[in-house]
Formats: C-alpha cells, structure tokens, sequence
C-alpha cells in the first residue's frame, strides 16, 4: 500500500518528503509551502484566491497558481519556481530574467516572479508565440504598474534573438 | 536625444533588477522576525452601530492565541486629517471597520481567534451618499461632525477665491452651469497588501517594518499615535503604493498595539478582501458648478461647489482637497473664483492618500463642465487647453494658502508634440461628434491636461559618504515602490562623482541610518531628494579635493576627480587615487539639503481614442499618448513604465470599467476580489505612446522635475469627451460601462 502519509516532490530540481501533519497540513496551498516551508519566497501570494497570477509556478510543465493547488496533491510532481531559473553553478541569469532586466519590464516587481514563470511555461512548449499568444498566456497576470507594454518588449527580444532554450 | 551626461537621461540597469527578476527582493512577507506573531482584525458587518457588548474570553482562551484588543486597550488617540479616527472604537462606521484585534501563533489560530469573538451591535442608519449623510435627522458617524461635514482647515487652501465673479460673469459670451460626479470609489489595488511588522525594542522604542513608498511620511504621522515615543521604520521593498502606501497607519497601529499587548514582534499583512474592502480608497466628487467663458476660450468666471465623499474617515482629505484647488489654478487660467469645498462623511470604506490626490478627483468632475462650455463657445479643446495652462509670471495659492508665482518652462511642445502624435487634427471633427461611424462602432477623441507644483514640496536631507576604495554611498531615507527612484538618485551622485555606477550605491532604507526625508509623493523625489542628493555630492566632491590639495600640491580648483581617482586638470596624468587623498581611515562627508519650492510645475497632457460599441454599449479604449513636460529625463524606460501606469492605479480606467461596487442595502461591497473587481489584462491594451519634452527646467542642476504621479490623472475627463464625441450624449457619472452607454443611448431603461 503506498504511504499517504507523505508527499514527494521535486522542486528546482531538489526532492523534498513533506510528512502530512508534522511539515505540512492537508488545508496548506503549495504556494503555502513553497514559501513557508521551503523557504522560496520568490512566489508571491497577492490575492491568493486565484485571480491575480502572481503565484505562478511550473508544475510539470505547465503554469499553475499554486495558491489554488493543495500541498497534498501534489505527490510525485516536478516543479520550478523563479529561484529554478538561475544557473546554480555559475549564477547565470535565465535569458527571461536578462531581457526583463534590459527592457526595465517591471516597476514595483511584486508580479514579476508570475510573469516570468508564465512566459517560461509558455515558451518551453511554443519558442516562437505571436504576440497575441503572449498576451493570451498573460492574460491572468495582475500588474497594476503597467508594464505590460515593457513585458512584452521583453519577451520579443528573446524570441527574436533566438536567445531562447529551456 | 543626446546629451553629453554619463548617466543622466540614459538607461542603465534599476539597482535592484536583478534582486527582482530572481524573486530575492523581500518584500514585508518575505521578513521573518523571530517569535514573530501573526495579527489578525475582526471586521464589522454592519456599516453604522454601536457595539453593545463585546465577550473575547473564547478567544483568548484558544491555545497560541497571546492577545486579544477591543476598543477598550487601545491608547485614546486619533489620526487623520482632522485627526478623528480612532484604532478602534465603540462605533462601527463602515462594513469592514476594525472592531478588535488579534495576536497568535499562526495565521489559522488567528483567524479561529477572530471567529470567537461575540459582539452585539445596536445598528444605526447608515448613509452612503453626500446628499443622504447631511440630510436633517442622520445621525452622525462622529459626534464633532453632527452634520456629517468635517469643517475646513483654515491654514489649508480648501476653496478657490479670487476676482470678482460678477464681473467675470458679465464678462462671459456664454455661461454653462453643470453637474459632474467621480464617484466610482475605486482602489488603486497594489499587488502587494498592505502590511506592517512592529516590535518595541526597549518599553518606548518602536521598531516597525513597513511596505511603504515614503518612510519618513510613515514615521512622522504615526510618531503623535504613539505619544511621541520613539520610532525606527524601515522599509521593504514595496510591492507598488499608487499613494495608498504612504501613511499606512491603520496596519501601523494594529501591529504596534499587538506587539505592546504581547511584547513580540507582531506582523499585520492584510488579505485582498480587506485591502479591496476595508483600504484607503480614492476620494469620491460631485461638482455643481458654473462657468464664464468668451468665444476665444478665454475663461471669465468659475463658481461652485466641491462635494467630497471622504467615506467613513478622511486620512487626507482636507489635504487632497488643497492640492486640488491649487492644481486646478494651473491647469486652468480664471481671473475671478469663488469655488467651495466641502468634505463629508459617509458608512462607506474610508479614502486615503491615493496618486492623483484631490486633482485628478476634481479635475475629472469639473473639466466635463468646461467642456460643456467650450462646446457652447465653440472651442477646440486641444485649443483651450493651450492657451489656458499655467504660463511664467502666472500667480496661483498653493496647498498652504499662499500665493506663488510660476517660474518654469513653457509646456507648449508637450501639447503640440501629443497632438502630432496622436493625430488630433484630422481626428478632432467637433463636439459632438464621431471621429468614424463603421455600422454600430462609433469612435471618438478625447483630451485631458493636468500640472502638479507639489514636484517641489516639503523638505529633503541626502549624506554622502565617500570611501578611500573609491565609493559613494548615499544616505537617505528613501524606499523603492517602483518608481525607481533608489537607482536614479545613485545615476545623480554617479554624475556629480564622476564615478562609475556600479560604486554608488544607497544606504538601508530606515529612519535610524539616515537624516531627515520627506517622502516620495507629488512626483516630488527627482527635484526635491535629487537636489539634497545633488548638494551632498557636491559637498562631498569640494572636501575631497581640499584633503587631495596640500597632497598633491595643487589648489582644489586645479583638480577633478574620476573614476576613483583624483587629477591634475591640465595635466591628467598627474593622478592620485582617493585614498591617498583622504587616508584609509577617514570618512569623506557630503552633506545637502532642499527646502520646499512650490513656484515649478511638471505637466501632462492625455490624447484618448475610444470606440464604443451601439449595440453591446461596451467602451473600448484604442489609443492613448501621454505627452509629458518635466525637464531632463534622468532614467527614460523607467519614466515611459510610470507613464504607461496612466491605465493602472485607479487612472484612467476609472472611466471605464472600475470602480467599487456597494449594495446600498447592506452597506457591503460587492467586488472585493479581483475577479468581480475589473482591471485592465495583457489582452486588452491599447495602442500607448509617451513622449517627453525636454526643455531644461530650472530646478537643479541636472533641470528635471518628477511627472509620474500624475499619469493617471487627465485620463477620465479625456475619456468622458471621447465617448460624447463618439455617441453625442453626454454621460456625467464614470464609469462608462453598457448600462450607462445603452441608457444614453435610449437602448434600454
């Protein structure tokens, strides 16, 4: 009989055995245990019911608002969170992270983390979106700034460069 | 454009880009204090009673719960402006009002805590309106408000007076009387909550940790709640304000006073329901006025009167309303006033300190009148504006009440630069009418200006430090809410230093590291904090050159410093580096400081085009050009994103779809999420183009003043014009949503 008692998962590439009732509660959200529990507080949690996007994360493979997700049912998944996109050895910014840095595609920030992990997901399926598809796969990202129009500056540039691998 | 800057006016990389494309900037939850407890407020359901009696014995007596306040623990004070706001009190005023606190282990036993309070309340009857709250018999939300009216503040501009209107009046070729309403009470909704984390180091020292867009703002309105005891704050990276951020002393003084109870460090972090719910909204306007006008556009008269919906309280009311009677004097040229405020008090969520603060509320209901007399004259906006904003040699009372004279640069290419852009002279057909007709897509244009002085207000201390390692490092208490202005304020002593930029660095933003500052509001940091900055530097530079001068054996005035290094002007080889100067056991000191000046303006002027839809009454917006005058640019891309933030920030968009949602009934709001409560998706963006004029301002010496605060504001009035010109019927009351457009229309009833 498996063991319900424990949830396994993969985050940036690291295994983690999260114990039900000692590391986690069943009623806590993976965006919960992302920051509380393994310390990555890149995922912001702005509206926490779904609506806003800033707590955006890669769950196998796809974008996911993991204030929405329970921690329990997320047994046996690969997630990646901004803190996965760094090269770990040589602290290499992702492409994504570059281009939003060169085009000031932020103001605030708080959002950014989501964006970013939104237009991941989207380019590791699609390298070459139109610009409505980017808007499309964004379309749930709150950014109260505005600096949609820099986003997606930002986003071009890497597609266009060719800059872009996963 | 170039120029012949190192730094300014070209993009570099924001200081902290890489903290926040990383996602290791912290923000106020990313702190974790140790022992740190979680706040919780119980919230009233009703908009006006008195609560009866209050039992916490079930929720104290919950395991990891360590404090439970009512109005009952709480210090007597009050804070506002007029201060009249208790913490907590006997009264509820709103749905949402804070009616006790709590402190526990865990968010979860919090919550539990507060479901454990048992309250009785004696309901009052609420008012929700300006006309409803000063009818006979309502009863009060304040006993010193009996007529629900907080009186004026005489030393603040709170009516505009001047002239002689009747002879303005006699004056006029047409006279247009009008009613105009703002009052769609939306919030400027940062992604971030608000969120406060306190402890009291010694019995009388406050330490707290605020997600604040103006520290010394935070510090010095809560220092009198706190009886004058001493205050450290310190700022989080702040995860946007719009304004909102700035007095944060609702949050402030919840977790200071659990944090008193419980002698722990105590975090306040509100959830988007009580931000949407239960935070400083915008204020809300009606405007009856009257208005004078010659057919040449020449405004002879304006009177009336300005309603103000504060809500239940007014953070700061009196306040917004002087700036706006002082930012409509530059935006529009009268000889003859005798506009009156008035601030009234309604059971709605209470307003606060919110970009556009008190212009964009008036202007947004007083321009559409204007309109309605240029339409009777006969006037091309785009005309009217340019002869009407403020010229040098004008006079206008500021906020305070006293009478300045402008100084600054004529914004006439902003204007003109816009329009081109925009279009405007073959979209302008009249008022009144389409810009195009395709089958029930009719489109329209629209324009809007708006001038602030406050680009000069209060006052400002920057230190500069400089290190024999060849560094600068700026102190000053200044936090980073997205403006950006931590990294410009780092390009500015990087030019006076001539140093590279990634050798200037800030100091931690607190109030304990850093001399006094103001605040970053009206648009105020790149003139007022870049000047103290701009001093500091050159304080800084004029002593190092004096401790490299019996070195060197040159006279100061025979050196220049780069990169670190300290040379020979007309022998450049002859160089010694700072250290050698100064020793590597000295501190070199820079000090500056500005003293408010509120005789310069920035500018903005909005050109919309929208399309409305006959059949589904949907307004959609098209194209926007935000065409700005403030000097030098100092950091471009991050002044096009603050003008772009024009559809954010309860801005232009109040227009058209936002605003906060009430059932009169219950007094509740019934859009506080943000998938009821609208704002604008990555699909649904217009055209956008932002242009800057870069006539040198005299202001400092790198000629820029701060613009953008006031993106937001000339939108609404811009967009109310476009949707008359594109339907021809007039709709007074924002937002424009279907059911407003379908029943101009006559469509439906």
């Amino acid at each position: 009989m498996p063991d319900k008692s424990t949830i396994h998962l993969v985050v940036n590439n690291k295994h983690y055995e999260l114990m039900i009732g000692k590391d986690i509660i069943p009623s806590d959200t993976l965006a919960e245990t992302l920051r509380n529990h393994l310390g990555l507080l890149g995922t912001k949690i702005s509206c926490d019911e779904g609506a806003c996007g800033a707590c955006t994360v890669i769950l196998n493979g796809k974008a996911v608002l993991s204030c929405t997700i329970l921690t329990v049912e997320c047994n046996g998944v690969n997630i990646t969170t901004i803190e996965g996109l760094e090269d770990p050895k040589t602290g290499r910014l992702h492409p994504l992270q570059q281009s939003f840095i060169d085009h000031t595609a932020f103001q605030c920030g708080f959002c950014t983390p989501g964006i970013i992990m939104t237009v991941k997901a989207l380019l590791d399926k699609n390298p070459d979106p139109t610009e409505n598809e980017i808007k499309e796969a964004l379309s749930g990202n709150f950014c109260r700034c505005i600096s949609h129009y820099e986003v997606l500056k930002a986003v071009t540039a890497v597609i266009k460069g060719g800059k872009y691998d996963k | 454009m170039t120029n012949n800057y190192r730094y300014i006016g070209k993009d570099t990389p924001r200081k902290d880009a890489r903290d926040i494309v990383t996602g290791r900037a912290e923000y106020l939850d990313d702190v974790r204090l140790p022992h740190m407890l979680i706040g919780k407020v119980l919230r009233s359901p009703l908009p006006h009673a008195e609560i009866r009696s209050i039992d916490v014995s079930k929720a104290e007596a919950l395991p990891g719960v360590h404090a439970v306040l009512t109005y009952k623990d709480v210090p007597d004070a009050t804070w506002g402006i007029p201060n009249h706001m208790r913490l907590l009190d006997k009264k509820v005023r709103f749905v949402g009002d804070a009616v006790a606190l709590v402190a526990a282990d865990t968010t979860e036993i919090a919550n539990h805590a507060v479901e454990r309070i048992r309250v009785e309340y004696e309901p009052l009857q609420a008012c929700y309106d300006v006309d409803e709250a000063t009818q006979p018999g309502q009863p009060p939300l304040y006993d010193q408000y009996p007529d629900n009216v907080i009186p004026q503040i005489t030393k603040l501009l709170q009516n505009v007076i001047k002239g002689d209107v009747d002879k303005g009046f006699a004056e006029a070729d047409e006279i247009i009387e009008g009613t105009g309403f703002y009052e769609c009470f939306p919030n400027p909704l940062p992604p971030e909550p608000p969120g406060v984390i306190a402890y009291w180091k010694n019995p009388d020292k406050l330490v707290a940790y605020v997600a604040t867009q103006s520290l010394g703002l935070n510090k010095y309105l809560a220092q009198p709640f706190f009886r004058m005891a001493d205050t450290q704050f310190i700022a989080t990276q702040c995860g946007g304000s719009y304004g909102t951020k700035n007095a944060n002393l609702t949050p402030i003084g919840y977790a200071a006073e659990l944090a008193r109870a419980t002698r722990r460090p105590v975090k306040i972090y509100y959830t988007k329901e009580e931000h949407l719910a239960a935070y400083s909204l915008r204020l809300s306007c009606r405007i009856n006025a009257r208005v004078g006008i010659k057919n040449d556009g020449t405004v002879t008269a304006v009177t009336g009167e300005w309603i103000v919906n504060t809500g239940s309280g007014s953070e700061a009311g009196p306040h917004e309303i002087a700036v706006g009677c002082g930012e409509l004097q530059l935006a529009l040229r009268c000889p003859n006033w005798d506009l009156r405020s008035k601030l009234v008090v309604t059971n709605r969520a209470p307003t606060g300190i919110v970009r556009g603060y008190g212009g964009q509320e008036l202007e947004s209901s007083i321009l559409p009148i204007m309109g309605m007399a240029m339409e009777k004259a006969n006037v091309d906006p785009l005309d009217f504006f340019k002869k009407n904003f403020v010229r040098v040699g004008d006079e206008y009372f500021w906020r305070n009440g006293i009478k300045y004279i402008y100084r600054g640069i004529d914004f006439s290419p902003a204007i003109d630069n816009g329009a081109a852009r925009f279009g405007w002279e073959e979209k302008w057909k009249g008022w009144g009418k389409p810009m195009s007709v395709h089958g029930n897509k009719r489109r329209g244009v629209g324009v809007g200006i708006h001038c602030n002085a406050d680009v000069g207000e209060d006052h400002s201390e920057a230190w500069i430090k400089l290190t024999p390692d060849g560094r600068a490092l700026i102190l000053v208490a200044v936090s980073e809410a997205g403006q950006g202005q931590r990294s410009s304020l780092c390009k500015m002593a990087a030019e006076v230093l001539n140093l590279p930029l990634e050798h200037v660095n800030m100091s931690f933003p607190d109030t304990d590291g850093n001399p006094f500052e103001f605040a970053l509001v009206g648009s105020r940091g790149t003139y007022t904090v870049g000047k103290a900055v701009i001093e500091a530097a050159e304080d800084a530079r004029r002593r190092l050159l004096e401790l490299a001068s019996p070195v060197m054996n040159l006279k100061p005035d025979e050196l220049e410093t780069e990169d670190g290094y300290i040379f020979e002007i007309t022998n450049p080889d002859n160089r010694i580096p700072w250290r050698k100067a100064t020793g590597i056991v000295r501190t070199v000191l820079g000090q500056g400081r500005f003293s408010e000046d509120f005789t310069l303006s920035n500018f903005l002027v909005t050109f919309v085009e929208v399309e409305v839809d006959t059949t589904t009454g949907m307004v959609k917006l098209v194209n926007v050009v935000n065409s700005a005058g403030c000097g030098q640019v100092i950091a471009p891309a991050c002044l096009e994103g603050q003008l772009h933030g024009a559809l954010g920030a309860a801005g232009l968009d109040t227009a058209i779809f936002e605003g906060g949602m009430l059932d009169p009934s219950i007094g509740r709001m019934m859009n506080s999420n943000m998938i009821d409560y609208k704002w604008r998706t990555f699909n649904d963006l217009p055209e956008f183009s932002t242009l800057t004029q870069d006539t040198p301002m005299p202001s400092h010496r790198f000629h820029a003043v701060g613009v953008g605060e006031i993106a937001t504001s000339p939108g609404p009035s811009a967009v109310l014009m476009a949707v008359y010109n594109a339907i021809g019927v007039r709709i007074m009351d924002y937002p424009f949503t279907p059911d407003k457009v379908l029943k101009a229309l006559s469509k439906i009833r």
